[in-house]
């Protein structure tokens, strides 16, 4: 069962750009693209660690700020030559507020 | 002795014959030059480019006052000859003076056709013809209204030149699309969408019936149907007249022009015309192809050589940006004529051909031009296309089964194949110049002048050089800006600039940008060339930078971030250093170092934390370093006179008063400066991207250091005596650099592109100088500021976790 939390508004998150969520387990990045849609995947570069929330967001991707990895915000995975992949979780809009699955960040526990 | 040679007229046409002249037989005259406008030969066609701003009037003279010194040319610029006195052979100048001549040229080119409508002689009408005609429609920008009458090749050059500056453009044309006669009504239509959507108004099937005026100056114009158009300027581009009338009261044959016959000899034996002003077999002449062949002949028959001129097919093509339209030959319908047409809408892709008895007659092209010059060829060969008339239409890759090595086309290009149609440069001519030294596309540049101007023939004269040279010539794969773009930046920020494109989306739609949004490669360099270019309209996009200048601090690997607080030229204070102590302090900074541009940096600090610390620092007087951006990043200085025995001027002042200027100033790379105060150099002047070294007679200032990844010395560009002059020669020459230079390229890079002599002369020339300082304050009036304090009071909160779940998490 999904339980969605609202976590801030929307326009708390500037366009093609991101903003991070504090957790026990660690920062969230919650991205915003182009288009108003929202990722939130886990603010670590799996290459050195870099900050994802960082970097530049184009199309439905992001460039990491320390080695300009690049990364699907749709699926976590890196894009071209690098591999790798960043965790995803359930994020969506509604009523200009941006919501996550509660159920799914406790999920990382697990995972871990 | 000498034969004297007079030349009336100093346009596109004389200046070719004057050139072969003094190339071949450089002995054989003493030649007088008259000229009604105040200057020598320059490239009248490429005055539109100058009015759209993609070019500079020193850009496109041809000859200067050294080569006519050089080849002892006598020069009577702004002086109008007043008439011709065959049968004594003189000729009168303005003020009297009757100079006799053996041969006389007449070169006087055309009048602008001005329609007398009532009013059409009010201040502010003025036709499209010379350089003064430009500059005054040069001073047509944002917020001006302009009226343009006439649809052809240079009212619409005209419009969108003004249209590019900013003025609001109307274009009125009489005929029911533009271009009528180079063009049919779909590509006409295809040409106006164009148009219209760099925001030129067009009005085609419009008669104009009056100029209304207010205090002696144009105010609007009016329509047959009542409509007032208002107006600052109007601009008539109607047509032209072969200027005769000098040529007409001398007593020589004049038709429409002034007959000449094959070797350009009027009725008169001593008296040759070329260019515009003539008239030869029934036709006259409004391009500069055959001007050029006009001129070749003309030199010959002056030298008691063999040579004929023959009429040959011509094309156009029309010199607005984003608007790719080619036309050649004859495409009115008749009896016995066939069309060919294809389409994609999509694409905005338009070809016409007409043809008459399985020959190509005339060819439209809209869009995609790339075959332009093999069609032409067809058509001027007269080629019998029977065999390929189902495909010919698609162009030669699709002849003959495998598609036509593009090489091959070229090679079998003859001599006299027009390469470059801008500047009227044929294959021979390139060859020339190639068998003359030129190795590469900028040795071509600078001798023939080919794909100087709209670049599109850079690819054919590419091979041209290919053919010629054979293996000694790798064509350079053009670099696209990135991933995201074909074209690269240099490309890219002309478009910026001649199209006046304001906003990250108006570069992706008129460069053909291949995914939605850019990429981190593209983007700061977009951003960061909307910027320099239009500093007052263009609202920089932090989501287009890379972290460090978007939160102002430099990211280290671990996610922290390092925070220097500016210390003017290197100089502190112990109240300074406190603060900056107290904040380590506070802020559990692991690390305070100094740097190598005598800075202090703290490094470690958390992302959180950086608006608090940046606050502290700010209250305690200090503001950004800069020390993370692409700008200015330091000035370094030695101590100077305030204390060292061998300093000659105060270089830390200097230092100091740099930094204050120039701070806050984006740049393609880091700018990194430094004054020594004398030659023993301790500030290391003289590896920074801009350097000064005080001496006794002033401030040697030098540019191009590095020592980075490159290790580069400077190399001196000016020695001035005053410290103003040497602020004044910086702030030049860091605004030239960010007009010009390509984004991630240090001074020395860009330097090695363009040439330390190049930079200098722009510097050197007060002109130039003033307008760069002037462009370089008017850019720093908006961002010589402390990113930090604005930070501070307005974005503090973005530096904060959107929310803390750590509890929810945990649960
Ligand atoms: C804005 C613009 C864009 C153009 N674009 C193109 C293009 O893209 N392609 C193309 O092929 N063509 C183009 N043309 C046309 C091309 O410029 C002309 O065909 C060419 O310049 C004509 O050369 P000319 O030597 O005959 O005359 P001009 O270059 O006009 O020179 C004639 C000179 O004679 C001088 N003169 C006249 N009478 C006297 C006198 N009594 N005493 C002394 N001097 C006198 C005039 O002041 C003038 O400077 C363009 C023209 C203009 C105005
Ligand atoms: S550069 Fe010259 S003036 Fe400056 S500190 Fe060194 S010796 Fe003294
Ligand atoms: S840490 Fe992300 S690319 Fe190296």
């Amino acid at each position: 069962m999904s339980t969605w939390i609202d976590v801030s508004a929307l326009d708390a998150i500037p366009r093609r750009g991101a903003r991070v969520v504090k957790t026990a387990l660690g920062c969230v990045a919650v991205f915003r693209t182009a288009e108003d849609s929202v990722h939130a995947l886990d603010n670590r570069c799996p290459h050195k660690g870099g900050p994802l929330a960082e970097g530049i967001v184009h199309g439905a991707s992001v460039t990491c700020p320390l080695h300009n990895w690049v990364f699907s915000l749709e699926t976590g995975l890196a894009q071209g030559a690098d591999e790798g992949r960043v965790a995803t979780y359930p994020a969506r809009v509604e009523g200009g507020r941006v919501l996550l699955d509660a159920a799914f960040l406790r999920g990382r526990v697990a995972a871990e | 002795m000498k034969q004297k040679l007079i030349v009336i007229g100093a346009g596109m046409a004389s200046g070719r014959v004057l050139e072969h002249l003094v190339e071949q037989a450089p002995e054989a005259y003493d030649i007088t030059l008259f000229n009604g406008e105040p200057r020598g030969n320059y490239n009248r066609i490429m005055l539109s480019p100058v009015l759209s701003g993609d070019k500079t009037y020193d850009e496109i003279v041809t000859h200067d006052d050294a080569w006519y010194a050089d080849h002892g040319i006598t020069c009577r610029f702004g002086e109008r000859v007043a008439g011709i006195d065959r049968a004594a052979r003189t000729v009168t100048a303005p003020g009297g003076e009757v100079l006799s001549y053996d041969k006389l040229l007449l070169g006087t080119g055309s009048n602008p056709f001005i329609i007398p409508l009532p009013g059409h002689d009010l201040q502010g009408v003025i036709a499209y013809r010379d350089l003064e005609d430009t500059e005054r429609m040069m001073t047509m920008d944002a917020g001006k209204r302009v009226v343009v009458i006439g649809g052809g090749l240079l009212g619409l050059e005209a419009a969108a030149g003004m249209a590019a500056r900013g003025a609001e453009v109307t274009v009125v044309h009489i005929m029911g699309h533009l271009m009528e006669r180079q063009l049919d009504e779909s590509a006409g239509f295809l040409l106006r969408r164009a148009l219209e959507d760099k925001g030129i108004t067009v009005r085609c099937q419009a008669n104009s019936k009056q100029i209304l005026g207010q205090d002696g100056h144009v105010r609007a114009l009016q329509l047959d149907d009542g409509t007032e158009l208002p107006c600052d300027l109007l601009v008539m581009a109607v047509g032209i007249r072969p200027n005769v009338a000098l040529g007409a009261d001398a007593g020589l044959a004049v038709g429409r022009g002034i007959h000449v016959d094959d070797q350009m000899v009027t009725s008169d034996p001593d008296v040759l015309a070329v260019g515009e002003c003539v008239e030869h077999d029934g036709a006259v002449f409004g391009l500069v192809a055959p001007l050029y062949d006009q001129a070749k002949v003309a030199a010959a028959t002056l030298l008691g050589q063999q040579a004929a001129f023959v009429q040959k097919e011509l094309s156009t093509k029309l010199k607005v940006t984003g608007c790719d339209l080619f036309s050649a030959g004859d495409f009115a319908e008749g009896e016995g004529r066939e069309d060919i047409v294809f389409r994609d809408p999509a694409r905005g892709v338009y070809r016409r051909l007409v043809i008459e008895k399985d020959v190509i007659v005339g060819a439209v092209m809209y869009g995609d031009t790339a075959d332009s010059n093999w069609f032409f060829g067809l058509i001027r060969d007269k080629t019998d296309i029977a065999e390929m008339r189902d495909t010919v239409i698609f162009g030669p890759a699709f002849q003959g089964g495998a598609p036509l090595d593009p090489m091959a086309a070229v090679a079998a290009l003859p001599r006299d194949a027009e390469i470059c149609g801008c500047n009227g440069v044929c294959k021979g001519q390139i060859e020339d110049a190639i068998l003359g030294g030129a190795t590469d596309l900028g040795g071509v540049r600078a001798v023939t002048k080919a794909s100087g101007s709209c670049g599109t023939c850079t690819g054919l004269v590419e091979q041209v050089l290919a053919v010629t040279l054979g293996d000694e010539f790798v064509i350079p794969a053009a670099q696209g800006i990135c991933g995201c773009c074909d074209m690269t930046h240099e490309d890219v920020r002309r478009m910026i600039k001649s199209q006046r494109l304001t906003s990250m989306p108006a570069v992706w739609q008129a460069c053909d940008w291949k995914t939605p949004d850019g990429c981190h490669v593209c983007r700061p360099a977009l951003n960061y060339y909307l910027l320099a270019d239009w500093p007052l309209e263009y609202a920089d996009d932090p989501q287009s930078r890379f972290i460090n200048e978007r939160k102002h601090a430099n990211i280290q690997k671990d996610g922290t971030f390092s925070v220097v607080p500016r210390m003017w030229g290197g100089i502190t204070t112990p109240d300074e250093l406190r603060a900056i102590a107290d904040a380590a302090d506070k802020y559990a900074v692991p690390t305070v170092k100094v740097t190598g541009g005598q800075r202090i940096d703290l490094l470690g600090v958390k992302g959180e934390d950086l608006p608090a610390i940046w606050k502290d620092l700010n209250d305690a007087g200090m503001v950004s370093g800069y020390a993370y951006s692409k700008g200015l990043r330091t000035v370094k200085t030695c101590v100077g006179t305030d204390h060292c025995r061998f300093g000659t001027q105060d270089s830390t002042g200097l230092g100091i008063k740099l930094e204050k200027i120039l701070h806050g100033a984006w740049t393609p790379h880091k700018l990194k400066l430094a004054v020594s105060g004398c030659p023993r150099n301790c500030a290391e002047a003289t590896c920074k991207d801009i350097g000064v070294v005080c001496v006794d007679s002033g401030f040697q200032v030098s540019i191009g250091g590095a020592a980075g990844m490159d290790v580069k010395e400077t190399e001196l560009l000016i020695s001035v005596p005053t410290e103003q002059e040497a602020i004044d020669v910086i702030r030049a020459v860091t605004q030239l650099y960010r007009e010009n230079a390509r984004y991630l390229h240090r001074i020395y890079k860009w330097m090695a592109l363009v040439g330390l002599d190049w930079i200098k002369e722009r510097i050197e020339d007060p002109t130039e100088r003033a307008a760069l300082i002037e462009r370089f304050e008017v850019s720093q009036s908006i961002y010589r500021h402390d990113p930090w304090a604005e930070h501070v009071t307005k974005q503090a909160d973005t530096y904060q976790p959107l929310a803390n779940l750590s509890l929810e998490a945990a649960e």
